[in-house]
């Protein structure tokens, strides 16, 4: 590690809060329907689609009926996003002549990306008409990431609300999301990114003569507005099969650093706007600093991992200063590598820029574990706020337990009906993880995929559930994970990750909007204090802990060991 | 419930056509004349021939090239199917290509210890950088195999080294195609004169 890789990782993060809190406070003006700098422009374009799809931005709907929109809408989207794929081979806009991708292919494609999870069982450079990455793939990144805003908008509002039954308007939420923040955030970094050198063209390819004489054809395509929203909405499915360790998707350290800080800004923005929406910043600020502080812990420890290197290359003749380099770009480094792994699953992101499968066994237990957390630091947009806010209520019932009192958290009293909805939400995890990893370690059409024998092939089973069923996208990428069983039970675990996460969550919003708020007394718990943040923090990682401390024993810990000892598989 | 129906599918059609056909195409409207090089993939062009980008590695194989890392894309720098290996810290398989190559690059080198990315596989497969230590390894065999002294290798090893970015951002690489440009333009020249 050196300080100079140390202070670029702090010199993003700064850039990141910098920006986010203005961007929270316009938010906030945004989901209350408040006149701000970007009505004059896109005003008209919000207020026409609201008449041609017949709604009226006043009339809001219950917790359920948000819900039911929200199902609704992304059924549509899965459907339409389904039968783009099977049929790609017979539209236009397809170079390539690439054919319709098979059933189960399209089935896990299509709920990736609903999903906000942007798994990829393919290799879209070899896979994907340009139709498909565009008014498929591209449609689905701004959409899943603008349904997750409005939940979380609508988990807020049930928080500033005192004696309500409504929740907000969930087509509008989706509509404004999409209009005032996604939208304008990705043409003014993609632009960015195609002046750092991310290509943004029609044409599928160009043939060029290499020095020594052989052809060379390099896939192009509109690579930069994809992958624009692919980051600022936490998405991560990249344009090719390597996402941002690609050259011409993430060409530079700049555009590396530009690619840290679109996936993180809205999430941390969305905190900010929390904050202003309930009116108590100071709330929002005991959350970030529970966030910043894991995070950067994460980070650290991979950082730390990287730049220890291991045995084999060390055995090879390889500085052992260097670090572990397999896998990694020069460009970047460790510094950067380790920063991007951590990043983009504390955030449901799951872009990469280097292999997270060939990092050290803890390196690469970090992004696992920072998925296993729940992704909430400070998690995918929309999705890490609801399930940070998830964990304080969790939070508040232990400390209410400590001193027997009826917890309390944000003024609204948490009973037995918030706290059972709130496990029923968390248990999703470990159960869709462990469960399905479970019956992959014994099936053999699921072994088959492995690329690693011993127990990192065991890790990559648990990756490979712990990040469908966060939603995030990453892989240990040695297994291959385009068979029917794979990509079935990961579609599987990806929806239950989302929609079984999202409906006891929605609950919750109903439940808190109509009990009265209760203003502070002498014996309420103070949740904007480090005591408080640090009993957050501590629920984070014990609940983890305990949920996946046996897997994580089996799988990363138990390589760790015997790669220091020399052993290979 | 009719008009939840009505609501869903006109919006998916007008985010679909804003997002999905709208956005992109000004997108590469815009891109197109604005930055015409980069949003045509940073091609690099010697005699009115296109003969790489300068974002993508190539493969090089001659000994009076700088040769590039490992790549697992395709046979090879294949940059229409990127990859990296995953093999795991514990691969035999990656261990024994490791052992293997660390040996015959110990022995062609003379370097007890090599720099970090010299025999190991970037994430891409198209990594079109290498360290400046695993540049100067090099130096020595490019310029016996092109007879320049090592001086003149250095000097345009150096014309195509970056630094960090503001001090701060990644690390200081060389661009292997340019570097191998500008060998060969030496050649021309010396061979001009």
């Amino acid at each position: 590690m050196t300080v100079v890789g140390w202070l670029q990782i702090l010199v993003i993060l700064a850039a990141v809060v910098a920006f986010a809190m203005p961007l929270g406070a316009f938010m906030s003006k945004v989901f209350r329907g408040e006149r701000n700098v970007l009505t004059p422009m896109l005003g008209p374009v919000e207020r026409s689609f609201h008449r041609l799809a017949g709604i009226d931005p006043g009339k809001e709907q219950s917790w359920l009926g948000y819900t039911l929109a929200m199902l609704a809408f992304n059924a549509a989207g899965f459907l339409f996003l389904y039968l783009l794929l099977r049929g790609q081979g017979l539209l236009p806009l397809n170079p390539q002549g690439f054919a319709g991708l098979s059933p189960d292919l399209a089935f896990n494609t299509a709920v990736s990306f609903v999903t906000n999870t942007n798994w990829q069982a393919y290799g879209g450079e070899t896979t994907m008409s340009h139709l498909s990455q565009m008014a498929g793939l591209t449609v689905q990144n701004f959409l899943s990431a603008a349904t997750g805003i409005a939940l979380a908008v609508a988990l807020v509002r049930a928080f500033a609300r005192s004696g309500a039954q409504t929740v907000g308007n969930f087509f509008t939420d989706v509509i404004r999301a999409t209009l005032y923040v996604l939208l304008p955030l990705a043409v003014v970094t993609g632009l960015a990114q195609v002046a750092m050198g991310t290509p943004q063209t029609l044409e599928a390819s160009a043939t060029v003569q290499t020095l020594e004489g052989d052809e060379q054809t390099l896939a192009l395509g509109p690579v930069a507005s994809q992958i624009a929203i692919k980051q600022i909405g936490t998405n991560g499915g990249g344009f090719f099969n390597v996402n941002a360790a690609h050259p011409y998707e993430n060409p530079s350290p700049l555009s590396n650093a530009l690619t840290i800080w679109q996936m993180l800004v809205v999430s941390v923005a969305l905190v900010f706007a929390f904050g202003r929406l309930i009116g108590d910043k100071r709330q929002a600020v005991a959350i970030l600093s529970v966030m910043a502080l894991l995070l950067i812990a994460g980070i650290g420890v991979a950082y730390w991992a990287e730049a220890a290197g291991t045995p084999i290359l060390a055995s090879a003749g390889l500085d052992p200063a260097g670090g572990n380099m397999e896998g990694k770009e020069v460009r970047f480094g460790l510094a950067a590598s380790a920063m991007f792994a951590a990043v983009t699953t504390g955030l449901s992101d799951g872009a990469v820029n280097s292999m997270h499968g060939s990092f050290t066994p803890l390196g690469g237990m970090v992004p696992m574990v920072l998925i296993m957390l729940g992704e909430i630091l400070p998690g995918g947009v929309g999705a890490g706020l609801y399930g940070m806010l998830l964990i304080a209520i969790i939070t508040v019932f232990v400390a209410g337990l400590m001193v027997g009192r009826t917890p309390e958290y944000l003024g609204k009293k948490i009973e037995a009906k918030e706290m059972k909805m709130a496990i029923l939400a968390i248990l999703i995890l470990p159960a869709a993880i462990l469960g399905f990893s479970a019956l992959s370690a014994v099936l053999p059409s699921a072994l088959s995929g492995l690329g690693n024998a011993g127990p990192h092939g065991l890790s990559e089973i648990y990756y490979a559930y712990s990040s469908a069923t966060g939603n995030n996208g990453s892989a240990f990428g040695g297994l291959s994970a385009n068979s029917p069983w794979w990509n079935t039970t990961l579609g599987l675990a990806m929806l239950l990750g989302r929609f079984a996460y999202i409906v006891p969550m929605m609950a919750i919003a109903g439940s808190l909007v109509a009990k009265t708020k209760l203003a502070p007394s002498a014996g309420t718990f103070p949740t904007h204090g480090p005591l408080f943040a640090g009993l957050l923090a501590g629920i984070i990682v014990i609940l983890g802990g305990l949920q996946f401390f046996p897997a994580l024993a089996l799988g990363p810990i138990a390589e760790q060991v015997q790669m220091l000892g020399g052993k290979t598989f | 419930m009719l008009s939840q129906l009505r609501a869903t599918a006109t919006l998916l059609a007008l985010f679909t056509l804003l997002l999905g056909l709208a956005y992109p195409l000004a997108m590469t409207a815009i891109a197109g004349v604005a930055f015409p090089d980069q949003a045509s993939g940073s091609l690099v062009t010697r005699g009115g021939v296109a003969v790489g980008s300068t974002l993508i590695g190539q493969s090089f194989t001659g000994a009076d090239y700088l040769q590039p890392r490992l790549s697992a894309a395709g046979d090879g720098y294949d940059a229409s199917a990127s990859s990296g290996t995953n093999l795991a810290p514990t691969s035999a398989r990656l261990a024994e290509r490791l052992r293997t190559d660390g040996r015959a690059m110990k022995a062609t080198t003379g370097a007890a210890l090599l720099p970090a990315d010299a025999i190991t596989t970037s994430g891409s497969g198209l990594d079109p950088h290498v360290s400046p230590a695993f540049a100067e390894l090099q130096v020595p065999r490019i310029a016996q195999a092109r007879g320049l002294t090592p001086q003149e290798v250095r000097r345009v090893i150096s014309q195509n080294t970056a630094g960090r970015t503001l001090g701060l951002l990644g690390e200081p690489r060389v661009l292997v195609l340019g570097v191998n440009l500008g060998l060969d333009a030496l050649a021309s020249n010396s061979a001009a004169n």
